[in-house]
């Protein structure tokens, strides 16, 4: 089938859609209006049973704890595709002799003003990670936005010009374990509440008063263990495009 | 529906057809990254703080990192093939 | 003027099939696909907002007062971080896709049938 008529079958096909779609939406309840039942029990009731004060992240790692576990394994199974993708990739090319060792690197476009502007920056990007991940239950936060803040930091280091220095921080082993670690404590803060209250993903530990950092029984362990997983995660799927880059440049990939 | 949304719908409208008639892929991760402000926008004044800090986040740490260097590895593989044909 | 954030939800929708139909490039059709995935977001959240409610946080505020709907803001907020990893893999498949048929046009993809 040729470009113009498969354009213009999707131009014919795509006013259709559209149609339909907006006949459907306006079924829909007016906007405004929120029908939802179990979105106002949980509104109501929810300081009183978990002692947190978000309810989004309440609801996220303790009561649909069920389902963060099955989105994590999805981000977990689709990096596992990436380097599985891109492993093979490297193995076939180093085969045809493109080896050539990791030289040191430096952007070659990194301006002094980069540099020190990303050195300065990198501390306060941990932090500010680590407080996304740590208050997750109390403000806006928990471990999936703070896991990708915390994936930034090493990422400005490479920016701030040293890829060996960014190796040696974000070594492959210790970025790969990371990832594993926090997808498998999930799983495992899981087996306590199986253990010691009966229920699979129950929370099995003491509330603590509403406002306090360590509140909220088991939600502090499981945003720390999703932050781990989502920074292990997106660190692994950066550095395996990465090494790709660099290993197979015959002079000097990221340097031009 | 207050001002505020108003305006964000809109930029977020204007935003998605302007990803999407870009024509170079490059070209399309930044209007990408202001797509994704636009949007945190519209997430912030429809009282989702949370949502908001994952999508900001995300397209403007996440996305734009990822694509960029698969861009590059394209690059790179065009150069080394143009290399091997160039020496037989 | 209610109906607008359905109305721009079905119009992100439709314009990023467009984008993902009529591309010339691998990597566009991949960025496309973005546009399609937040119009749901979108939508979702369109659906579970509240007139005159404030976010769902109550540290500060009484838990009586009027709240949007926090169940939809889960799903969104798990899927926008799911979504950047699900284009990583689709990238990934690209870049493999190049190597082996030495270009990111869709149409030159047949090759596989020689």
């Amino acid at each position: 089938m040729s470009r113009p008529v498969r354009l213009g079958l999707f131009v014919v096909s795509g006013c259709g859609l559209a149609t339909v779609l907006v006949l459907a939406f306006i079924g829909l309840p007016d906007f405004g209006s929120a029908h939802e039942l179990y979105g106002a029990v949980v509104d109501y009731t929810e300081n009183g049973l978990r002692h947190a004060t978000d309810v989004v992240t309440a609801l996220n790692f303790d009561i649909r704890a069920f389902d963060t576990l099955g989105e994590e394994f999805i981000l977990f199974a689709s990096v596992s595709g990436v380097v599985l993708l891109l492993r093979q990739l490297r193995g076939e090319d180093e085969d045809a002799g493109q080896q050539k060792g990791i030289q040191e690197h430096a952007f070659a476009g990194a301006s002094d003003g980069l540099r020190l502007a990303s050195l300065v920056l990198i501390p306060v990007i941990m932090a500010f990670g680590a407080y996304l991940v740590f208050h997750g239950q109390l403000t806006p936060g928990g471990g999936f936005q703070g896991g990708i803040v915390l994936a930034a930091g090493p990422v400005a280091i490479l920016i701030a010009g040293r890829y060996l220095a960014m190796k040696a921080v974000a070594p492959k082993r210790l970025v790969e374990s990371a990832d594993a670690i926090g997808a498998a404590a999930y799983a495992l803060i899981g087996l306590g509440g199986l253990i010691f209250v009966g229920v699979y993903l129950k929370n099995p530990m003491p509330l603590g008063t509403p406002g306090h950092l360590l509140s909220a029984g088991m939600m502090p362990l499981n945003s720390v263990a999703v932050g781990l997983e989502v920074a292990g995660a997106f660190l692994v799927t950066w550095s395996e495009f990465l090494d790709q880059t660099l290993i197979n440049s015959p002079g000097g990939g990221a340097g031009e | 529906m207050t001002v505020l949304q108003i305006i964000g719908l809109v930029f977020v409208a204007v935003g998605g057809g302007a990803v999407v008639f870009v024509s170079e892929p490059l070209r399309q991760t930044i209007v990408l990254g202001f797509y994704g402000i636009a949007l945190t926008f519209v997430f912030f004044t429809f009282q989702a703080p949370d949502v908001a800090l994952s999508e900001i986040v995300v397209t403007g740490i996440g996305l734009p990192l990822i694509i960029l260097a698969a861009l590059r590895k394209i690059r790179q593989h065009e150069e080394l093939r143009r290399q091997r044909e160039g020496k037989e | 003027m209610s109906f607008l954030p359905y109305g721009v939800a079905a119009w992100l929708f439709v314009i990023g099939l467009w984008g993902v139909v009529s591309s010339r490039n691998l990597v566009r059709t991949v960025l496309c696909l973005t546009i399609v995935q937040s119009s749901t977001y979108l939508l979702l959240l369109g659906i579970g907002y509240r007139t005159g409610a404030t976010a769902p946080i109550v540290a500060d505020v009484p838990a009586t007062s009027k709240l949007v709907d926090p169940v939809v803001q889960v799903l969104v907020l798990t899927d926008v971080v799911i979504e950047a990893t699900v284009t990583a893999l689709l990238l990934a498949l690209v870049v493999q896709a190049h190597k082996r048929f030495g270009s990111v046009d869709p149409a030159d993809l047949r090759q596989l049938q020689d």
